[in-house]
């Protein structure tokens, strides 16, 4: 009989599911997290996360097939592929049957929409890397983005490496949870509501310093709006400072 | 004067360098400090004309002694003239930095009096950013030609990456419009830092602590355009550059309308050579990346390149008896040659191919972009499915995929026969 597993939502979560499927020798024919807007006609199966057997699962991603077959789980996961778990799910199973080889199979359906999702994750994050606008609020700075992927886990250990003396938040409105980070401590956490403070005059300032300098570093006689946008698509001048007026 | 101001002017008179990148270079932030460098570099925004904005680049000053005819800043130029003091420009670098506009600091200058006396405030500048306030982000220094060797080693020891503009392709050039540089000054500081860079490699390699001397390597920059010299002197130049002086990256930048001197292209009707600049940074890809040398990019009689396609496919063109290559057994550098096959695609290829023979669908499921590279390969031995082919269909269809490019700027009737080897 087709289940569909209701999980938490949690990566640990999903680990338990891959266990329990073992476990009950039964293949789930869908997922749900609470949230989800889809409604599964499939009868649902409970899946209570479990630290323990999702742990055992994620060690022998890593033992079983290998530490690149790993990280491209822990990275799908956090991506926005449609039905991203049955993709995963998929992945792994035939990982457990190919081993280390699987990896190298990119042009199996079941890899190639893995490795392409996690492609489009690693550009989203090495752009924002350069587009996230820090604002100074009184000493602290803050920021906001709107990606499409799950991108604070993987921006953490930039901003972090590179503002450690700094305390910064730095919300994601897409997925509603922010990284917040003062000297030797950093967490990831759920936050309903964010509003930035009104600029102090400082912050104007340099606010004013930075669009003018990027309207004059522009050559005119090179205005060429179609290759800016194709390196910096619209969707992430919304949290911009030099597209935007105080 | 304001900040504002001073920066507007400064960041005006700078954004003819080409160079704005920040890459070479791995280095975490020091403790309770600020600041890192990626080796991948950073784009931290692009500006109206496409280009990457990843440094803020400004002049320390643009009151310049010279009176180099291509230059904005020539000496005999009226326009407003100031300088940053030491501390304005690091506040300002930090101040950007901590909101995340920038990725470090790209520091150039005219020459104010001496080049000695410039590199001295250069080193001031950078001095104060780094020991003051602690910055660890990249940085990115002009050498003045003609300084003191020992003031460009010590803006070395500060900045992650020098550089020296060559300016423009030819030592007559030079002559003519920059009567004031000479081609050894130019080539001299560059030699001066290439072994200062290798010899810095070579003490941190017994040494943990010996001081490390412009890590990211050297750059350059050439103006096109401004003066008669055709691609293959170019490239052959460029190749000279990366082989006796290991630089990171040659720049060419597209002469702009500067100056009304005699000497330079008029400045009514002018179209700055942008596709023929597109053309030249694909050749230097080709030599970097991809295991071309410019004798086989162009030759005595074919001195430029074909405007209508890039350079790799006109190489292939004209070297058919190579292709098509066999995608599930050639080797690296033969799948490197085929046009739009980069890097990464060739990589996927071997890496694919290891487990199952490969389809022009399996190829299409590893995001290889076939509409170049359809033309020049076979999978286990079978062209493309419905692909016809005659020899000047191909130049034909490889043209029309530059069409977008083509069409930019001066909308004009192609030809398809001027021009083609």
């Amino acid at each position: 009989m087709q289940v569909s597993y209701a999980y938490d939502g949690s990566f640990a979560g999903f680990l338990t599911c891959v266990y329990e499927s073992y476990a009950r020798k039964e293949v789930p024919a869908a997922f749900s997290a609470p949230g989800d807007t889809q409604l599964s006609l499939y009868p649902e199966r409970e899946i209570i996360t479990s630290e323990d057997r999702g742990g055992r699962v994620f060690a022998s991603l890593g033992n079983k097939i290998s530490g690149d077959a790993r990280r491209l789980v822990v990275y799908g996961f956090l991506t926005c592929l449609p039905d991203r778990e049955l993709h995963l799910y998929a992945f792994i199973r035939l990982g457990y049957e190919a081993g280390p080889a699987v990896t190298r199979r990119l042009t199996d359906d079941r890899v190639a929409v893995l490795t392409n999702a996690v492609r489009h994750l690693m550009r989203e994050v090495q752009l924002l890397k350069g587009f996230v606008r820090f604002s100074d609020c009184g000493g602290r700075l803050a920021g906001e983005i709107e990606p499409k992927n799950r991108v604070l886990p993987l921006l953490r250990g930039h901003f972090c490496g590179r503002f450690p003396a700094e305390t910064f938040v730095l919300y994601d409105r897409t997925h509603r949870e922010a990284l917040f980070h003062r000297p030797g401590r950093t967490a990831i956490l759920p936050v309903d509501t964010f509003h930035m403070d009104a600029p102090g005059s400082t912050e104007r300032f340099y606010r004013d310093l930075w669009r003018r300098f990027y309207d004059t570093i522009a050559i005119e006689g090179r205005y060429n709006p179609k290759l800016r946008m194709t390196h910096m698509p619209k969707r992430y001048w919304g949290t911009m400072t030099e597209f935007q007026e105080d | 004067m304001e900040l504002i101001k001073k920066l507007t002017i400064l960041s005006d008179a700078a954004k003819y360098d080409a160079a704005c990148t920040s890459s070479g270079l791995d280095r975490a932030a020091p403790p309770g400090a600020i600041g890192s460098a990626v080796a991948a570099g950073c784009c931290h925004t692009f500006s109206a004309d496409g280009r990457c904005v990843t440094l803020l680049k400004v002049l320390m000053t643009n009151a310049c002694s010279y009176d180099c005819r291509y230059c904005v800043n020539r000496r005999s130029n009226d326009v407003p003239r100031t300088a940053f003091t030491p501390r304005e420009l690091a506040e300002l670098t930090i101040g950007f930095y901590r909101r995340n506009y920038i990725e470090g600091l790209f520091l150039s200058s005219a020459v104010a009096g001496s080049p000695d006396r410039t590199t001295e405030l250069m080193i001031e500048a950078l001095r104060l950013l780094r020991e003051e306030y602690g910055f660890g982000g990249y940085i990115h220094a002009k050498a003045i030609p003609g300084a003191d060797p020992l003031l460009t080693w010590r803006l070395g020891l500060l900045a992650d990456r020098l550089s020296v503009n060559i300016e423009l392709p030819s030592e007559e050039g030079l002559k003519t419009l920059a009567p004031d540089k000479k081609k050894a000054d130019i080539l001299a500081p560059m030699a001066l830092i290439r072994d200062g860079v290798q010899n810095s490699r070579h003490e941190l390699a017994k040494y943990r602590h010996a001081p490390r001397f412009a890590p990211a390597g050297q750059s350059t920059q050439m103006i096109i355009g401004a003066t008669a010299d055709s691609d293959r002197q170019i490239m052959l130049l460029t190749q000279g550059l990366y082989r006796r002086y290991h630089l990171k990256r040659v720049f060419y930048s597209a002469y702009m309308p500067v100056s009304d001197s005699k000497l330079l292209p008029a400045r009514q009707g002018y179209q700055p050579p942008l596709l023929r600049e597109h053309r030249l940074y694909q050749a230097d890809w080709l030599l970097r990346f991809y295991r071309f040398e410019a004798e086989e990019l162009l030759d005595e009689a074919h001195p430029n390149f074909n405007p209508l396609v890039d350079p790799k496919c006109s190489w292939a063109l004209s070297h058919m008896g190579r292709f098509p290559i066999e995608v599930n057994t050639a080797d690296y550098e033969t799948l490197l040659r085929v046009p739009g096959i980069g890097v990464t695609s060739a990589r996927r290829i071997l890496t694919a191919r290891r487990c199952a023979p490969l389809t022009f669908e399996g190829l299409k499921k590893l995001r290889v972009v076939l509409k170049r590279a359809q033309y020049f390969i076979t999978c286990s031995g079978k062209m493309m499915e419905g692909l016809r082919l005659s020899p000047d269909g191909v130049l034909r269809n490889l043209v029309q995929l530059e069409r977008p490019l083509l069409l930019q700027g001066a909308p004009r009737q192609l030809s398809l026969f001027d021009g083609v080897g």
